[in-house]
């Protein structure tokens, strides 16, 4: 199986972080977004939509994490455990809400606040005006609320008592931005101890090595500034900022 | 107490629901919710649904948000015909994939051009710029492209010979803009 994944790019890391945690072997194939390498001939061959993760496992090639993660799952269920897709009916239900949900809020949002912090300079050669920035923190921070208030409660995890799908994918968004200097963790005590609860599932030096590049963010721009792809790139990338 | 479905069939995931539960004949109350009156924000909705949207499934105690979640309940709960959510590991992969990949694409273009072309200027009596319309217009003109050469290519269906969900979620999208008076079939006879 071969996964094609650039790190800075959260359903990367959670179809890497995943794969890793259940000991499904995989062969990392490195797509470098911020050269633009998705866009190139050899890439189109793999996958027209021009995204990452892909997964190719054999002569079958798959997008999406989410559909892969649920692959994987179903491949490999002799040995991955229950909890991360159980079964039951009502939890699975609890599983696949959160999964469906996350696209348009946490996924969007958090992904829009790192775009902003970490792109939009070298892309639009100007600072994110102030009221664009605001409103994509505010749109995040509720978001936030919603994660805390409707999908944890008072849980230990997502689904109750057991780390699920939806926790990796939930953490790896909302890790996101952290690397931009926007520690969203800060005044969330609840947020804050379930991100141990689940890092401690993973493994902290798993999970520690799947954050590296994104930690790592500050040098992005300089990266981006210096690579001949960036005119090719730009107007990709404002669209993004519309 | 029967399954409760709460549904605004101006809603492109409402109607997904309330066709895939009418055409597997699974009983259901229907509890129709007006989202142009607000209704979401009742105090009696927000219990069924904290998320305050539509659609929203409450089967005795349980409730359920988000269209996706809730056409995978009741096709395991009602054990409906394999096509729908194929057991096969490549074709069930497929049918996630489009479910996953449209949140972002053809679902959030198509409610744009519903939004720019008939909410915003016949509802809210608001002129749209048509900057912003052309720039909506490309964007639902690349999902549907994408539909056709990624997702359906010479297969009848989005999974293969067989409708799926993935077709009944796409499908329901696709007829939005419609609504709003832009054929988007037109020329496109696949």
């Amino acid at each position: 199986m071969e996964l094609y994944l650039d790190m800075h790019s959260p359903p990367c890391r959670l179809v890497f972080l995943f794969a890793k945690a259940v000991g499904i072997p995989f062969e990392f194939k490195h797509v470098e977004l911020s050269a633009g390498q998705h866009y190139s001939e050899e890439f189109g061959k793999i996958s027209m939509i021009r995204k990452v993760p892909v997964m190719k496992d054999g002569s079958f090639i798959l997008t999406e994490s989410i559909a892969i993660l649920k692959y994987m799952v179903q491949k490999y269920s002799s040995s991955v455990a229950d909890h991360w897709y159980p079964a039951d009916l009502q939890q699975r239900a609890r599983v696949n809400e959160y999964l469906s949900w996350q696209h348009m809020n946490i996924r969007a949002h958090a992904s829009k606040v790192f775009l902003l912090r970490a792109v939009f300079p070298v892309i639009m050669g100007s600072e994110v005006p102030k009221e664009k920035m605001d409103a994509a923190v505010e749109d995040l921070n509720q978001s936030l609320n919603l994660l805390e208030e409707k999908f944890l409660e008072n849980k230990q995890f997502i689904v109750g008592d057991k780390i699920s799908l939806a926790d990796i994918v939930a953490l790896i968004e909302v890790m996101q931005p952290l690397g931009t200097g926007l520690n969203v963790f800060e005044g969330r005590p609840k947020l804050s101890a379930w991100r141990e609860r689940v890092k401690k599932e993973l493994g902290e030096k798993l999970f520690d090595e799947a954050h590296e590049v994104i930690m790592k963010v500050g040098s992005l721009p300089e990266k981006m500034q210096n690579n001949s792809q960036l005119e090719m790139l730009r107007p990709k990338f404002q669209k993004l900022f519309r | 107490m029967a399954l409760e479905l709460y549904l605004d069939l101006y809603s492109q995931p409402c109607r997904s629901v309330y066709i895939f539960a009418k055409k597997n004949n699974i009983p259901f109350d229907l509890r129709r919710l007006s989202l142009l009156d607000g209704e979401q924000y009742g105090e009696e909705f927000g219990k069924i649904n904290m998320i305050r949207k539509a659609p929203a499934l409450r089967d005795g105690d349980f409730c359920l948000a988000e269209s996706i979640a809730i056409l995978l309940y009741l096709a395991e709960k009602f054990q409906t015909p394999d096509f729908w959510y194929p057991a096969d590991l490549q074709q069930r992969a497929r049918v996630n994939e489009y479910l996953s990949w449209q949140h972002m694409a053809i679902r959030m273009h198509g409610s744009k051009m519903f939004w720019l072309r008939l909410l915003i200027p016949k509802v809210l009596g608001v002129e749209v710029p048509q900057d912003k319309l052309d720039a909506a217009l490309e964007d639902l003109n690349g999902s549907l492209k994408l539909i056709e050469e990624k997702f359906l290519q010479d297969r009848p269906f989005i999974a293969g010979d067989h409708i799926s969900l993935a077709d009944l979620v796409a499908i329901v999208e696709v007829m939005q803009p419609v609504g709003s008076g832009l054929d988007v079939f037109e020329g496109d006879p696949s």
